[in-house]
């Protein structure tokens, strides 16, 4: 365990009746990383993250969130963790502005603090409209300038991406960058694996209340040794030409395009390229997808 | 730059989402005030029920008898038309006078008012009698009524209704922001705030408690106007400790509610359950003295009835410092009972 670890967790366990929602989960978080906890509805995400934040105790297990414990409630260790909660956790009836200066003064700070995060999550130019009257991206956005309002050093924002629309989800990835870029700790669980790829420093893949595989996005995708994906329109070549190709290893047709698997791309595209067939050309490579149904022998389904 | 107490923020929300949301405050002031209007405006005559008298010719007895403001006069100009009026039962009797003899004719049938009728002007013409002889009256009576206006509808419901208003007011609110703080998670952000439990509940009890004060204001003040007259008695001060531990109660219960109930919905309910047979029980729209003895026995359970019968004995009866004892008790009483289960009940997330 390295000394500068914000969060570490060690084998902790949490059974409702017979379900054993985290069965044995360990890993620890370093300052200023970047961490996202993966998998589908009911893989043990956010149960793990209630116990590491303190709101649920472990049946067995520990954690130290910033060198304490966070069970039982530590009204000292508080202000330093931010939660951001369901995009419902408003007091009724209140503007942004009005919500973030009520949670600023619950941690003792300044009123001045609710301007600076509205900025931060781009909500400065609805500051002043009332919590029902805001679209879903922006009740996300608020619910996450919520959990900041305080400076806290580490951040838990659970499925902050869930139910946006594209746009919005892409919108949110700036916020969470810049959050990031002020060096704070993020852990973070969504079911989207592609926005975890571009996101994470680091992921651990959960199923079924236990950590499958943890690593940095990029060497879990290498480390599946999945072939490359190179798609062309359908007839601009033949499958018995593709054929041809060094390190071919599959080539598949369906209705509108020409499918080559290879684990050799480069000798590939450059033939492709030799025959000026490059036009509408895809490069698909192995995704943290592959990585789960290589993990658990299922396709992913969030 | 300002840095106002968590204490402070909290009730400041809870005060903006409450006068920010329509239909909370039309349940808390203009529903309960129309039931304040209507009730006032129909029991307005009631408690000055005077006795209507057929009357014919004029002398003194009969200066005298319109001179004791408890009955009424219809002029007659003859005899003959309100002894018609009297037995067709539209009046209860007459009275003559021509010189100096005095006529009473009363209709038999409706017999209290008869012996009114006949015990008042009897009354009348021996104090009259005594005043003509110009000797001084051997013995003397010295009658003055012990309460102001008690039985007057305004008198009655203006304390009822307030009791009840706020009752329902602190019941549902508390009710409905537990539920609604614990299902949008609101309860759970404020877990992971840095404070106090207590902070959170006193900010809120808080609130309770100044909307109550907004009511009496409101409700005591129209009351007041002379369109109802509601005349308060020279002890309605202390009606003020029942009036905050009423609040604080119903509050307690509320909290009770909202620990037990998941939804919204289900607080509503719940909270009118509680609410409702004890505003009828307690005697908010009705005397609850002239209900049978087993339901006056069953009232003495609800906290509504103490309430009630604390506001009424300082706002109207006049009653001394004494009379606070029970009300208080009983309040006091539910407040650390129901608070105490309450908060064993309570739980932060369904």
């Amino acid at each position: 365990m390295s000394e500068t670890a914000a969060i570490a967790v060690d084998d902790i366990r949490k059974s409702y009746g017979d379900l054993k929602a985290v069965d044995g989960v360990s890993f620890t978080v370093a300052e200023g990383e970047f961490f996202g906890i993966l998998g589908p509805n009911g893989a043990g995400k956010t149960t793990t993250l209630e116990i590491i934040e303190g709101l649920r105790e472990p049946d067995s297990g520990s954690v130290t969130l910033l060198g304490r414990s966070p069970w039982p409630r530590d009204v000292e260790l508080l202000p330093r963790i931010g939660v951001q909660l369901q995009a419902s956790a408003f007091f009724d009836k209140l503007t942004a502005r009005e919500q973030l200066e009520t949670f600023a003064a619950l941690y003792g700070v300044t009123a001045a603090r609710a301007g600076e995060v509205l900025e931060l999550v781009g909500l400065t130019d609805k500051a002043e409209t009332r919590e029902d009257k805001l679209s879903g991206g922006q009740r996300q956005r608020l619910s996450i300038a919520c959990a900041l309002v305080h400076e806290p050093d580490v951040v838990f924002l659970d499925e902050p991406t869930a139910a946006l629309d594209p746009q919005a989800r892409r919108n949110l990835w700036d916020v969470l960058r810049a959050i990031q870029e002020r060096g704070k700790t993020i852990v973070y669980t969504t079911h989207y694996l592609d926005e975890a790829e571009i996101l994470c420093d680091r992921v651990a893949i959960m199923d079924r209340g236990r950590i499958l595989a943890m690593d940095p996005p990029a060497t879990l995708v290498r480390g599946l040794d999945a072939a490359t994906h190179v798609i062309l329109e359908k007839g601009a070549l033949t499958e018995a030409e593709a054929r041809e190709f060094a390190g071919v290893e599959e080539v598949h047709t369906d209705e509108v395009s020409l499918t080559i698997s290879t684990r050799q791309p480069a000798p590939v595209l450059a033939a492709l390229a030799e025959r000026g067939r490059l036009d509408g050309l895809q490069v698909r490579t192995a995704t943290l997808e592959d990585v789960f149904l290589d993990l658990t022998g299922r396709e992913y389904r969030a | 730059m300002s840095r106002p107490s968590a204490f402070k923020s909290l009730a400041a929300a809870a005060v903006k989402g409450y006068v920010r949301d329509k239909a909370t405050l039309f349940f808390t002031f203009f529903f309960p005030l129309m039931f304040l209007l209507v009730f006032g405006l129909i029991f307005q005559d009631t408690g000055t029920d005077k006795i209507k008298l057929g009357v014919v010719g004029d002398g003194p007895v009969i200066s005298a008898l319109e001179k004791t403001g408890t009955v009424e006069f219809e002029r007659f100009d003859s005899m003959d038309a309100a002894v018609t009026k009297v037995r067709d039962g539209d009046l209860p009797g007459l009275v003559a006078q021509n010189g100096d003899k005095v006529t009473v004719r009363y209709a038999q049938s409706d017999q209290t008012r008869a012996a009114m009728v006949q015990g008042l002007v009897g009354g009348v013409v021996d104090k009259v009698n005594v005043q003509v002889t110009g000797q001084a009256p051997r013995f003397s009576v010295d009658s003055t009524n012990v309460e102001d206006q008690s039985l007057k509808g305004i008198q009655y419901i203006t304390p009822g209704i307030l009791s009840w208003a706020v009752a329902a007011s602190a019941v549902f609110g508390a009710a409905l922001t537990l539920v609604t703080w614990r299902k949008k998670q609101v309860l759970r952000r404020l877990r992971l705030a840095p404070i106090n439990a207590s902070t959170v509940l006193s900010a809120r009890v808080a609130v309770t408690i100044g909307v109550a004060v907004v009511q009496a204001v409101i409700f005591v003040g129209l009351a007041l106007l002379p369109i109802f007259g509601l005349k308060l008695s020279g002890t309605w001060y202390l009606s003020i400790p029942v009036f905050l531990l009423g609040t604080v109660a119903f509050f307690a219960i509320g909290m009770l509610v909202g620990a037990f109930a998941k939804t919204e919905d289900a607080a509503v309910g719940a909270a009118n359950i509680v609410v409702l047979p004890m505003a009828f029980l307690s005697g908010t729209f009705f005397p609850i003295d002239n209900a049978p003895g087993w339901l006056k026995a069953v009232s003495n359970v609800f906290p509504l009835r103490h309430m009630n019968d604390g506001m009424l004995n300082f706002l109207v009866r006049g009653k001394g410092a004494e009379a606070l004892l029970l009300p208080c008790g009983v309040l006091l009483g539910f407040t650390v009972v129901v608070g105490f289960i309450a908060s064993r009940v309570f739980s932060w997330e369904d």
